[in-house]
């Protein structure tokens, strides 16, 4: 029952099963919580004990049952899936905690069919993560997009609604975009299973076709990875508390988006296809200029959500300019940053909760003074936020390293160019948060004290990971060595 | 009895069935409705039966009164007409379940000549698919018209005007397609199917405006745009329960007739080659669809809304037909059962709406979701399958049909069945944020309707998402046998 | 041309008919106003496809097809009854068609009082 072939779908499992468990104990909310908490740290069990595996070099394969004449339902762990997996459920654990003391903080309604919805976008996570085929991916990847709309809605103001259109006008049609792609791919190749490396090649059709089917491929997860100009529906979307923003806009959807932008480039057209359609160029500089021009709006936004989601924007697109560069340093760093700066991002914004839920305060400029009232809660956000920058010692340095390595390897001096100014440009947007926190004073927060510790905690634990990979990025996920394994198989070279 | 009488079993037990409700109905009116529902039951199981049969031992011929065919009028179940047969009486089981109070309130002392009038509608349907002889499928046709175009009546008081309307066109539509097979039986001779596609000189122009003259006949009955006028009026004044029993199933029924003469008696590459009738069926769907999408997002009515959403759901029947591939005819196939389960579903919820508040303007359903959680959880089901959205049966069809549309090159077509999904996806989620959202102090007392009206629509959107989920069962199972002559699905 | 006309007058003078009376059926169907009207355009439009199949049987110098011992067993001398037959269904399915229809107008007129299609569509907006 639990042998190696099961084990990607009992990873499926806990979080499927506590949806109707949350849905029955409504009345409950301890039990509730409970059963949330008890799936998030099964699931996260279940996905690490499979590290080993995966270390070893195996791909754990798992057919369900036959989708369509020669596409299955099945799941596949490699290394790439692996790693995306595990960043989603451990920090669920941590976006748990921090939920119960959120939407008891902020007196949330309908807090059922919170919990209830969390639970179904993790599984859609993980199954995007372990997906073996481009249906079955689809699959999980339109549910991600359901299951997300009733959490983005979640406060049902005028504002939360119109994002929440604004989100499905994003989301559907990016939808039905990569519909076509993956129809039109299963049409020409007859095939879907992801392959290390690329399973389409020039043989299934002109440069032009195959141009147009990377291009919709890239428009369908491009929405979700907010790039450039598809990204607008992110920074409305923060409308949605901010557990939400955390796990889902730092950590699951928009993660998904850039995890298929690496499984489309490395998984579907492979290395060698892109140059010789020379696909990864445009990629390459629509990453380029996003990560630019998203850091350089990051600046323009008070709301501390909004530049957050800004700051977001930029730091998809290392992932995608990554995956777009083709060399093995890239895709290391790629990976790499796909890990580290989830457990950043997701400080940043338990932070920027957490005052919201003892001040009510949004507004980077009401926020002066904070640092000496929360210095627990703004350290954390100092770290993170430094982590970002590219200050080595945190774990966003040993990525973005990696990523400027690639960039050279690549031979493409100037997107080193464009990563050293977008770091720059962070430093801009986030050091003036953490200087007006620390070293001015407010009265207004006189009476203001530490957020409680089912906030706290979490955004310390994250910070804390941040600086443990920032010291040692190998050490317990073994994150380096699975971000090489993937580097290895899909370009087919040795990074280091 | 001997399993080869199991085709003619169906018919039967509908027409006794029907006879003994209109008796028990003038002496225990509340028997009247077990009864109906009990032959439902029972057609649904002979359906099963002879499913199985028809797999294990192929198709099964039952010539009527001993006289053999081709003289003879012969029934002949094969896996096409089963998987309709099953979808007829899986639907009008699980209408007729619940049906008790929507047809009491709406036809009050008359509900029994109601239910009589329902089973000799299905008769009518499951004579359809069963017959292999074309002029008793007009008979059976035009039975089922008739007691339609009575269901119809038996709604509102607008009704009469929308049934007479049906009427009108449904009648121009048989008698369209009688004077085609009067056309094929002064060339053929012969009025059997299997006969006929033998004789059919496929060059002869008698045969030429036979095929024409039937496409238009069926493409009324079918509501295939720009004949589709009839179609938003009957099914917004019928009563909830008629709704629910003939949007699913009627203009399906008329796609089986459509796949079946076209492709079995004319053959797939004289509709499809010889002349431009698949074609026009497919560009005709396309404008169907976003006809009947865009006028969706007009309505106010949310019958209506649905009535329109059907055009389009058949249109997308249509463009399946007339792909004429392999895959494609799959996605149609695949679309009659998915859209029958969504369609049935969506009307059931309408009637428990209109039953629990007395109302169904789509400003009125405001926070309804909260107060019936069950109802509208299911609909919510049907309406993500609606937009074709994954793992809904509704998303593989469309799979199908685009596989199909891509290996003919049909790219405009690809285009407008995809981009037809955002529209209806426009009205489905401003109607599902406006059931969960919105807060209505009407609404407080309302309660979630009887579990009798309850199940039939949880099961049927339960049956949505298991339809998209194993949908390859289906297609292993029914549609590799249903595909017509000369067409094959792969892998 | 006028050949062509010429051989379809005389050789072909069934389909002409039936071709006209479907016309005169369709011009009531769609032109008339009232609903009584209408109906009749229909049953003329039945009426066609009923005469159509009808004129198929017909032999020249064929007798009613009832077994006679003059004529003997010999079909060329019969007229074909399929054709009737299958009409004396179709001419039932007709009748029961009216029949609904009627109903159906009845039902209209007891709750509009009108039959003309214009007032009806007056009154359906006014309600």
């Amino acid at each position: 029952m639990f042998s190696e072939t099961t084990q990607p779908l009992w990873a499926l499992v806990p979080s499927l099963l506590a949806i109707p468990l949350i849905l029955a104990t409504a009345r409950r909310p301890n039990l509730r919580e409970t059963w949330t908490l008890l799936a998030a740290l099964s699931q996260c069990a279940v996905v690490l004990s499979m590290l080993p595996w995966v270390l070893e070099g195996h791909v754990i394969e798992s057919t369900l049952w036959s989708l369509a004449p020669d596409i299955n339902l099945s799941l596949r762990v490699d290394p790439l899936g692996f790693l995306f997996a595990l960043v989603a459920s451990t920090l669920w654990i941590v976006t748990s905690c921090y939920s119960i003391g959120y939407v008891r903080g902020t007196r949330e309604k309908h807090q059922t069919r919170y919990f209830a919805s969390f639970a179904c976008c993790l599984t859609a996570t993980i199954g995007i993560a372990f997906s073996a085929n481009l249906l079955t991916f689809l699959l999980f990847f339109e549910l991600l997009t359901l299951t997300t709309y009733p959490l983005v809605i979640h406060k049902e103001t005028k504002a939360a609604l119109s994002a929440g259109r604004k989100y499905l006008a994003y989301t559907l049609p990016a939808g039905l975009t990569l519909f076509g792609a993956i129809c039109w791919t299963a049409t020409t190749a007859g095939n879907l299973d992801f392959v290390a490396g690329g399973f389409l090649s020039t043989k299934h059709g002109t440069a032009e076709t195959l141009q147009l089917i990377f291009l919709l491929f890239m428009i369908g997860v491009g929405v979700k990875a907010g790039v450039m100009p598809l990204h607008s529906w992110l920074p409305s979307a923060m409308a949605a508390p901010t557990p939400v923003s955390a796990l889902l806009h730092a950590v699951a959807v928009v993660k998904a988006g850039a995890f298929g932008v690496l499984r489309v480039t490395g998984y579907v057209f492979g290395p060698e296809l892109l140059r010789d359609i020379g696909a990864w160029t445009a990629l390459a500089w629509f990453a380029g200029i996003t990560l630019t021009m998203a850091s350089l709006l990051a600046i323009r936004q008070d709301n501390l959500k909004r530049r957050l989601a800004y700051s977001t924007i930029a730091h998809l697109s290392y992932t995608v300019l990554g995956a777009a560069l083709l060399s093995p340093w890239s895709w290391t760093g790629a990976s790499l940053h796909l890990v580290f700066h989830a457990t950043l991002k997701i400080t940043l914004f338990f932070c920027a909760g957490a005052i919201y839920v003892n001040t009510h305060i949004e507004n980077i400029s009401d926020m002066a003074g904070i640092g000496r009232r929360m210095p627990v809660t703004m350290a954390a956000f100092a770290v993170a936020s430094l982590g970002l920058v590219g200050f080595p010692g945190i774990n966003g340095f040993a990525s973005k390293w990696s990523l400027a390595l690639g960039s050279l390897e690549a031979g493409q001096g100037v997107f080193l160019g464009l990563l050293v100014l977008s770091g720059v440009l962070n430093a801009s947007y986030f050091l003036p948060i953490i200087h007006a926190a620390f070293f001015k004073t407010n009265p207004a927060f006189d009476r203001v004290a530490e957020a409680s510790p089912w906030l706290v905690a979490p955004l310390v634990i994250t910070a804390t990971i941040s600086i443990v990979w920032g010291i040692a990025p190998n050490l317990g996920a073994h994150a380096v060595d699975l971000a090489m394994l993937i580097a290895t198989s899909v370009t087919g070279e040795h990074s280091g | 009895m001997t399993w080869s009488q199991l085709p003619i079993l169906t018919p039967v037990v509908l027409l006794v069935g029907a006879t003994a409700v209109l008796l028990t109905g003038r002496i225990r009116p509340s028997l009247a409705h077990r009864l109906a529902t009990a032959t439902c039951a029972s057609c649904f199981a002979i359906a099963i039966a002879l499913a199985v049969q028809v797999h294990h031992h192929g198709p099964t011929h039952y010539a009527l009164g001993g006289w053999s065919p081709p003289i003879g009028i012969e029934l002949v179940a094969d896996t096409l007409s089963v998987y309709f047969l099953l979808v007829i009486t899986g639907i009008a089981l699980l209408v007729m379940v619940g049906a008790a109070p929507a047809v009491e309130r709406d036809t009050p002392g008359r509900s029994a000549e109601f239910f009589a009038i329902s089973l000799i509608f299905l008769l009518g349907l499951s004579g359809i698919v069963l017959t292999g002889d074309l002029f008793n499928l007009y008979v059976f046709l035009e039975i089922s018209s008739l007691s339609a175009y009575t269901l119809v009546s038996s709604g509102d008081e607008r009704a009469g005007v929308a049934a007479f309307r049906y009427l009108i066109v449904g009648t121009i539509g048989a008698s369209f397609y009688l004077l085609g097979l009067g056309f094929l039986y002064s060339v053929t001779g012969t009025l059997n199917m299997t006969d006929m596609a033998m004789r059919l000189d496929p060059a002869a122009i008698p045969v030429r405006l036979a095929a024409v003259m039937i496409t238009v006949g069926l493409g009324l009955k079918m509501a295939i745009f720009p004949m589709h006028r009839w179609l938003p009026d009957a099914y917004t004044h019928a009563s909830s329960t008629a709704t629910a029993l003939i949007a699913p199933i009627m203009t399906k029924v008329s796609a089986y007739v459509l796949i079946r003469i076209l492709f079995f008696v004319f053959g797939t590459s004289m509709v499809s080659i010889d002349l431009p009738i698949a074609q026009a069926i497919m560009w005709l769907s396309v404008a169907g669809v976003l006809v009947g999408s865009t006028m969706a997002i007009a309505q106010t009515d949310l019958k209506r809304m649905l009535a329109y959403s059907s055009v389009a759901q058949v249109a997308y029947i249509g463009v399946g037909i007339g792909l004429a591939t392999p895959l494609a005819l799959a996605g149609a196939l695949l679309h009659v059962i998915s859209h029958a389960t969504m369609k049935c579903c969506l009307f059931l919820v309408v009637g428990a709406v209109e039953l629990q508040t007395g109302n169904r303007k789509l400003s009125s359903l405001s926070g309804i979701g909260r107060k019936m959680p069950w109802t509208f959880a299911a609909f919510t089901a049907a309406a993500v399958a609606m937009i074709g959205l994954p793992p809904t049966g509704g998303f593989f069809s469309k799979w199908y049909l685009v596989l199909g549309g891509m290996a003919t090159g049909e790219w405009w077509v690809v285009i407008f069945v995809l981009g037809a999904s955002l529209l209806t996806a426009t009205y489905f989620f401003r109607l599902l944020e406006s059931i969960y959202t919105r807060q209505s102090s009407e609404l407080a007392p309302i309660k979630e309707a009887p579990l009798a009206v309850a199940l039939p629509i949880v099961i049927l959107g339960l049956a949505v998402i298991l339809f998209g989920l194993f949908n390859s069962r289906i297609l292993d199972l029914f549609l590799r046998d249903a595909m017509p002559p000369g067409l094959v699905i792969s892998g | 041309m006028t050949e062509f006309l010429q051989a379809l007058v005389i050789d072909r003078w069934a389909y002409v008919f039936t071709i006209l009376l479907l016309s005169v059926g369709l011009y009531g169907l769609v032109m008339k106003k009232n609903l009584i009207k209408k109906l009749i355009g229909m049953n003329i439009f039945q009426t066609a496809v009923i005469l159509f199949f009808i004129q198929q049987a017909y032999k020249h110098g064929g007798t009613v097809p009832i077994y006679d011992t003059t004529v003997g067993a010999r079909p060329e001398l019969y007229v074909n009854p399929l054709p009737h037959g299958l009409m004396l269904t179709a001419i039932v399915v007709s009748v029961a068609t009216t029949g609904v229809a009627l109903a159906l107008l009845v039902l209209i007129h007891r709750r509009y009082e009108t039959l003309n299609e214009d007032e009806l569509l007056q009154k359906l907006r006014e309600s």
